[in-house]
């Protein structure tokens, strides 16, 4: 099936895409925007604790679809098993309208400015592709704030002194503060940090017309009920729709990045709702799934000109795959710190993020989401049983006297950390899956295990009688914050887009999500994936119109 | 049958798969004649039911079997559990075996210290089935009562986490809008 000619078609309404359908929409483009997933409501995902889109045993509740969309995962031993959405290791972040957007835990980082020139402040560690972004802090700061703005952020960073010079400050105040906050703020300052309320992609005030959050317990991973949380799907993806210039497409999985005969990109064949393959013309093509799912894309697109995929003449779409390496520690109290006021995570610390002995980068530190009680059954320190009466005394003593503290830390790229394309399992449409491996830089393991020093100390200095830590794994971390598959850069011979997010080699292709990070920060990306989303879609917006260059 | 009462929607999706997994009708299909599970046999959920009993034992508050555990796990494993009833299958056989060589007795029928020392001991593939036991058996007592496990939210009470959420907590009041 084919359908009218448009401007500009986009692959995927998450975080990058919304952005961009909504920017191009708003300038005057004519926009196609397709999504694999539903549109959903709060009433579809309902707040169930073991199925949701952090804790998944039971399933998920914002897609992609368990049945239909397997990849393939290669461990750190070479060993590789089919793994579905819901199970460990598959990365998954979301198949619907606002992709992660929806359901996420909204912290709403602006990323700092040395964490766009790793290499200048660090130089290059052996075995690593560290870069700096071919972009300044100072070149997307405006953008953040237009994120900030239009989408909402709420949070006060004024006592945070490492944040990067900006102009305005957040649009909204920070949400009334729980018992955690209290306990950890005095002893943060204590230990001379600078805590601060985190900026939280979460209206604690009416704003864009919708209401505050109402501070519930379950909120990362799961839709809000009151439309609380700021995604794209009820910011930037409405409004451009409103435009009249935008139509979304759920239920749409694009198949392939469709070029002429001079490599010129001439719109996406996908397959619909009722799994017929359409076809979607378009003068320019925006690819937005994801980092592994744009990667994949990508690498899914070829032809006699481009045996190996588009945009990878030299082989680096899908390499450079990152997320954070989480880490931190948990601290028990001899008195209560649960309140269940949500969302959990509220004060955080940028003490660490550089300038740490030795060592590459770091993480914010924060204190964690509301933990559900079945995500605290595995969070018994060593020594505790894993089951029987010990486990269950564990539970009990402990489930409303403890505090965790976690942090992203920044992860050294490998270009052996990939995603690529696998040759056997195909998914429900006969298309290769993504096909996961690699794992972590010995560095980004270093600054890890120091982050969990911090964050240990923090909570000893906040009165826990007990405190233990908790490192992340070796493994390729992907997941959630997935980033780097298609590398933003000024060399087309060790990158894929350029810094305008367009793709080396084709004048028409973009890739505009979390795909482009030349490293991802000691942050959660959201925010920095929409400000570059609102930076590129300009620069397109105005080269339509013959202004830009 | 009782896996009618399922909702439609995961009813469809059970239905949907079921095309695809034909083992799956198999499986179900023999030896659970007058059970009152969906997927075990009666002597299954016999056995399930003291392993779970042994991984959240009843103390001053109820255990697995109180709550329920055994038909939380036995709906999942017609549901988002079924690539897992050949596990469940042969690892209850599996550690009924070993009861009947080591004290002469079905699990069920030993004392609690026999259950214990026996579980503790269990090692290669026995091992991995009881994790994953012990797994599914955490979801069903700590995890939401909707799923068939947890009942009356028992964990949720003796851990203390109100069962109604206090909502509309925020200090800012703006009654114009009336949104909330
Ligand atoms: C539970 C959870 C908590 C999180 N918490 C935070 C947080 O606190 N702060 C933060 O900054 N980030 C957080 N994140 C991460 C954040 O949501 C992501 O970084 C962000 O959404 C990524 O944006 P993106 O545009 O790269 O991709 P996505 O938002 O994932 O969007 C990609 C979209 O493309 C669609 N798609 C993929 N392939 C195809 C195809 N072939 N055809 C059609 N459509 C396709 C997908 O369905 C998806 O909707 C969280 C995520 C989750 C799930
Ligand atoms: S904590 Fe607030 S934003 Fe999060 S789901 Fe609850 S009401 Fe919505």
């Amino acid at each position: 099936m084919a359908f009218k000619h448009v401007n500009a078609v986009i692959v995927g309404a998450g975080a990058g895409g919304g952005v961009a359908a909504k920017e191009l929409a708003a300038g005057g483009l004519s926009v196609v925007l397709l999504e694999r997933g539903k549109w959903y409501s709060a009433a579809d995902c309902r707040k169930d604790d073991l199925r949701n889109q952090r804790t998944s045993p039971l399933g998920n509740n914002s897609g992609p679809d368990e049945a239909r969309n397997p990849r393939v995962v290669v461990d750190l031993n070479g060993q590789e098993r089919v793994v579905l959405p819901s199970e460990g290791g598959y990365s998954n972040n979301a198949g619907c309208v606002g992709g992660g957007t929806l359901t996420y835990g909204a912290q709403a980082w602006r990323f700092q400015e040395k964490d766009f020139r790793m290499a200048t402040t660090y130089g290059v560690p052996e075995g690593s592709t560290l870069s700096d972004w071919p972009i300044s802090y100072a070149e997307l700061e405006p953008y953040y704030e237009k994120a900030e703005y239009e989408i909402g952020v709420s949070g006060d960073v004024s006592t945070d002194p490492f944040h990067g010079p900006r102009r305005k400050p957040l649009p909204m105040p920070p949400l009334p503060v729980g018992r955690e906050h209290t306990i950890l703020k005095p002893a943060a300052q204590r230990l001379g940090l600078h805590p601060f309320d985190i900026p939280m992609l979460r209206n604690s005030v009416p704003y864009g017309g919708r209401p505050p959050c109402m501070q519930c317990r379950w909120c990362v991973g799961f839709v809000c009920e009151v439309n609380a949380k700021c995604g794209t799907q009820n910011t930037s993806i409405p409004a451009a729709l409103a435009t009249g210039n935008c139509e979304l497409r759920t239920g749409c999985m694009a198949r392939e990045v469709l070029t002429d005969a001079r490599g010129r990109a001439t719109g996406v064949a996908y397959y619909d709702a009722d799994d017929r393959l359409c076809e979607q013309t378009a003068d320019i093509v925006i690819v937005s799934s994801a980092a592994v799912e744009s990667a994949r894309l990508l690498l899914n697109s070829k032809s006699q000109m481009y045996p190996a995929g588009l945009g990878n003449r030299y082989g680096w779409v899908g390499r450079n795959f990152q997320g954070h390496s989480y880490s931190g520690a948990w601290g028990l109290f001899d008195f209560e710190t649960y309140d269940d006021i949500g969302p959990g995570a509220s004060i955080a610390v940028c003490d660490y993020n550089h300038g740490n002995p030795g060592l590459i980068g770091g993480a914010m530190l924060a204190n964690e989401f509301i933990r559900l009680p079945y995500q605290f059954v595995s969070v018994a320190p060593p020594g505790v049983a894993q089951w029987g009466r010990g486990h269950k005394d564990f539970m009990r003593q402990w489930y409303r006297r403890s505090i965790a503290i976690q942090g992203p830390t920044q992860e050294i790229p490998i270009a052996d950390s990939r995603v690529e394309v696998d040759a056997k399992v195909k998914d429900f449409w006969g298309l290769p899956v993504a096909r996961l491996s690699g794992g972590k830089h010995p560095k980004t393991m270093e600054t890890s295990a120091a982050m969990t020093d911090k964050a240990e100390a923090w909570l000893k200095a906040a009165g826990a009688i007990r405190t233990w830590k908790k490192l992340s794994g070796k493994g390729t971390s992907g997941g959630q914050h997935q980033a780097g598959t298609c590398r933003m850069g000024d060399d087309p011979r060790v990158s894929v887009v350029d810094k305008y997010c367009r793709v080396h080699d084709h004048d028409n292709l973009y890739v505009i999500d979390g795909s482009v990070h030349v490293t991802n920060g000691g942050f959660n990306p959201a925010l920095t994936i929409m400000a570059i989303a609102y930076y590129a879609a300009e620069r397109i917006v105005k080269g339509r119109k013959g202004r830009g260059v | 049958m009782d896996h009618l009462k399922i909702n439609s929607w995961r009813r469809r999706r059970f239905l949907r798969i079921a095309g695809t997994a034909t083992a799956c009708g198999v499986l179900t299909s023999c030896a659970r004649e007058n059970s009152p599970w969906r997927f075990l046999t009666t002597a299954e959920g016999r056995t399930l039911d003291a392993i779970c009993e042994q991984i959240i034992p009843t103390d001053q508050t109820p255990g697995a079997a109180w709550a329920g555990v055994v038909n939380f796990i036995d709906r999942q494993l017609m549901g988002p559990y079924r690539r897992q009833q050949t596990a469940y299958r042969s690892g209850l056989r599996e550690i009924d075996q070993a009861a009947v060589s080591k004290f002469g007795k079905d699990f069920a029928a030993l004392d609690t210290g026999q259950q214990t020392a026996l579980l503790q001991a269990l090692e290669g593939g026995a091992k991995r089935f009881f994790s994953t036991v012990i797994a599914h058996t955490m979801q069903g007592y700590y995890g939401d009562p909707r799923h068939g496990g947890n009942r009356d939210a028992v964990s949720w009470r003796m851990l203390g986490v109100p069962v109604i959420p206090i909502r509309g907590r925020n200090r800012y009041e703006f009654p114009k809008q009336g949104a909330r």
